[in-house]
């Protein structure tokens, strides 16, 4: 079985060299047949690497522990499903993972795109499957999931596995791996349609058309693999932490912040023509950001919790990322004439400009994360001692930049494109305005004097006022029109231009992920060891620990504790975080136990014995606000769904179409190029 | 031109702002990493940068006493005791024996005040190879 698995990967990785050169010199020849051929050749891959992805899942749901990824990631005891995920559980299971989604992703481009993009197609076929083939080199010839274990000449059965750590022994491990894949994994293609268009000077912004709706799922998955991400740590850490700056979550975040800035520059190109550099560039730099960040997780560049065994491939990624980089910025230098802008800011005051500081906010912050994250790489390279920055510094430098962005979202609907007179600026930002002061007073009088936490829930208000406004003057002026009710129409005006008003339902969802973010200034926690019957006090509640209940399955031994909640006098209700020990990983973890409400979660966590035995070590915490974010989760999926539907209408914008190099006599400014 | 006058004015602004925030959160939060060794050979100028030091756990000095956790750490025959009282629960890998990284500053006593452990164990994420058969298990391409 190993060997078809491996063999398929041989093939596949051939296939994909047949299928880059074939592209290439098909189109050099004009031979539309081996063009074909070559295009067909995806197809193969995409079977070949399903293949050995399902008999290695075969192999790890079946236990054959003769194969060392086995023996490593799987045990007999695990629940089917975990035996699943296990496929992702370690390094090289992880790069197949990558590897059969850019498959499966190359597949559907060339499905969708068969009769369309003659021209370009050679070259988006072979950008996708020179990154294919640079995965498909990795698992083939340098960590290979199929491999087995020897002794002397003989391969050995051991019997069992390790099993998978204990910590990814949660739902999450299910879903979380392969949504944040399928972001890093899907910015290939516009990516690759970012140079094909580029290679082929093609004269419009036909790329951008094509690839938005990837460039919008994808942004999706990112979001969603991030959030899942920090539900997940919510949920099994032990003290409540969602965020923790860690290399490896910056790392996901880096293409996020890339990928947000060109959903939004993206417009600016679409609707006035501008900005076509900086849309090429960050679409580049969201890719590399995404190997990037796979470099990180697979390479233990820089310590972190995550950090999967050292391994000897960080030498071909960085290799790649090189490579890439370089000769991306070749193209694009090479190509400035193709990427003119047609159209000039105005005015400082104008919904161009509030894109413009969007994307120059949201790049600082990208810039400031890496900056962070690789401090201890640089500051041992340039003064020989390796020193670290926390999350103080992230938070110091983030919380501003998220209160300025916020702020802008509240701004980008109230202000005009080109320019805004004063008197419209007025009549717009009274209301919102108005409301975040009056909100801001109200909590200075309840005594909350944390000062972004102010500033904060103040332009969450804002935000929320100004969007809201733009959803009812609009569907005020077709309820008017059609006699329509107020919800009916602001429906049918969310279907006429879906990605314009879907876009502010996910921006809707960013205010609530704020809120929850800001809950977390008014955190409470307390930490002690109590013997069964006595107490603990925290933020009115009373935590009495009834009992301790010890149990045994063949996975893990437990214990919980039996914990009665009430707040003056009243109980609400038992709560029981266990601690287990895990038999074959041999492995410690904790199964926090949280009351969620929409104003606060109660967490408990039974963080072991003291005293010899004789008290259990009770943390419990309160996190005010905390639910907002994973209810934010929602409404973002809602609004990205929303900005999916087609739009009932097909707006026209006017402006001019640059056919082949119109040489312009301004010459480009400045700025935005 | 004025235009860009204002946009370039507002960029700087922005972009110096916080280029300010950063190096100040740099300034306040870095952290050198120190082995026991360095720490010592630094004397009182220890106690005026933060530092992460790393060692193995001896076994029998894990103390917990309320919120404080008291415990040693070595690195061959070197010692440090440390008191740690920061909020997040000790990490499940911390034990006796575990090798465990200490981010805080030093006391005027002579003790590592942490306020944050990470504990690094050969099985955090990535299982150990599997060592149950003969010691000799290798692994080999199969094909």
């Amino acid at each position: 079985m190993e060997n078809l698995g491996a063999l398929s990967l041989v093939l596949a990785f051939c296939l994909t060299i047949y299928s880059i050169l074939g592209s290439l010199v098909g189109k050099w020849k004009k031979n539309p047949f081996l063009t074909l051929s070559a295009e067909r050749a995806v197809y193969c891959v995409w079977f070949l690497v399903a293949g050995a992805v399902g008999i290695l899942v075969y192999s790890l749901i079946g236990g054959d522990f003769r194969m060392a990824y086995v023996a490593e990631h799987s045990n007999r005891a695990m629940p089917p499903y975990y035996k699943f995920a296990s496929w992702w559980g370690g390094q090289a299971g992880s790069l197949l993972l990558w590897t059969f989604l850019l498959a499966s992703y190359s597949a559907v481009v060339v499905f969708q795109n068969r009769r369309k993009f003659r021209d370009m197609m050679p070259y988006v076929v072979s950008i996708l499957m020179t990154v294919e083939g640079f995965f498909l080199l990795l698992i083939t010839f340098i960590v290979s999931p199929f491999l087995v274990l020897m002794q002397g000449k003989g391969i050995i059965d051991v019997g069992d596995g390790q099993g998978l750590n204990p910590l990814l022994q949660y739902w999450t491990m299910l879903i979380h791996p392969p949504v944040l894949y399928l972001g890093y994994v899907g910015f290939t293609v516009p990516f690759a349609f970012a140079i094909a268009s580029l290679i082929t000077k093609q004269p419009g912004d036909d790329w951008i058309y094509t690839t938005r709706r990837w460039a919008i799922v994808t942004w999706f998955f990112q979001s969603a693999g991030i959030i899942l991400g920090a539900g997940w740590a919510y949920a099994v850490l032990g003290w409540g932490g969602y965020w923790g700056w860690d290399p490896v979550e910056n790392a996901s975040l880096l293409p996020w912040l890339t990928s947000t800035a060109f959903l939004h520059s993206v417009m600016m190109q679409e609707k006035k023509g501008m900005m076509k550099i900086w849309n090429m560039v960050l679409v580049a730099a969201t890719f590399f950001l995404c190997i990037f960040g796979t470099t990180l997780t697979r390479t233990g560049l820089v310590a972190s919790v995550h950090a999967f065994a050292q391994s000897q491939i960080g030498g071909y990624f960085f290799g790649f990322l090189g490579i890439g980089i370089a000769g991306t910025t070749y193209l694009i230098l090479d190509r400035l004439e193709y990427l003119k802008t047609e159209a000039r800011l105005e005015s400082v005051v104008s919904r161009e400009s509030s894109f413009l500081f969007n994307n120059l906010i949201l790049l600082a912050s990208c810039f400031a994360i890496l900056w962070g994250t690789l401090f201890p790489v640089i500051s041992e390279k340039l003064t020989g001692e390796k020193i670290s920055v926390d999350g103080p510094f992230f938070n110091k430098v983030n919380i501003p930049i998220g209160l300025f962005l916020l702020f802008l979202t509240g701004v980008g609907p109230l202000v005009a494109w080109r320019r805004s007179s004063a008197e419209s600026l007025k009549k717009a930002f009274i209301a919102p305005t108005a409301g975040a002061a009056i909100l801001i007073a109200v909590l200075v009088a309840f005594g909350i004097r944390h000062p972004y936490a102010l500033m904060s829930f103040g332009l969450c208000l804002f935000v929320a006022i100004s969007v809201l406004t733009e959803f009812y003057k609009g569907a005020q002026a077709i309820s008017i029109k059609d006699g329509k009710n107020l919800l009916a129409a602001a429906v049918e005006l969310t279907h006429r231009n879906t990605r314009r008003y879907g876009g502010y339902v996910v921006h809707l969802a960013i205010v609530m992920m704020f809120i929850g973010f800001t809950g977390s200034a008014f955190n409470k926690d307390a930490t002690q060891q109590v013997a069964p019957g006595d107490t603990v006090h925290i933020a009115g509640y009373d935590l009495k620990l009834l009992k301790l209940v010890d149990s045994d399955n063949e996975n893990y031994v437990g214990r919980k504790a039996i914990i009665e909640v009430s707040t003056n006098g009243k109980v609400l209700q038992t709560m029981e975080p266990e601690h287990r020990f895990y038999k074959a990983s041999k492995q410690p973890t904790s199964e926090v136990a949280i009351r969620r409400r929409l104003t606060e979660d109660l967490y408990i966590n039974f963080a072991g014995m003291s005293d010899g035995d004789a008290k259990g070590v009770i943390q419990a915490y309160v996190f005010p606000l905390v639910s907002c974010i994973w209810i934010g989760f929602w409404i973002l999926f809602a609004g990205t769904v929303i900005c999916l539907v087609p739009s009932k209408v097909r707006l026209q914008y006017a402006r001019t179409e640059v056919i082949g190099i119109a040489k312009k006599p301004h010459a480009a400014s400045q700025i935005h190029n | 031109m004025k235009t860009y006058m204002k946009f370039g004015l507002l960029v700087a602004v922005i972009i110096g702002t916080l280029g300010w925030l950063a190096a100040g959160g740099i300034k306040e939060t870095k952290t050198y990493y120190r082995t026991i060794d360095e720490v010592n050979k630094l004397g009182n100028a220890a106690m005026d940068q933060r530092m992460r030091v790393g060692g193995d756990v001896v076994d029998g000095t894990i103390v917990r006493a309320g919120n404080e956790v008291r415990f040693t750490i070595h690195q061959d025959a070197l010692k440090l005791n440390v008191v740690y009282d920061g909020i997040e629960p000790l990490p499940d890998t911390f034990r006796p024996g575990a090798q465990a990284l200490a981010d805080g500053k030093m006391r005027p006593d002579g003790t590592f005040h942490a306020t944050k452990i990470q504990a690094k164990c050969a099985s955090k994420y990535e299982a150990k190879p599997v060592q149950k058969q003969p010691v000799h298990a290798e692994k080999q391409a199969s094909l």
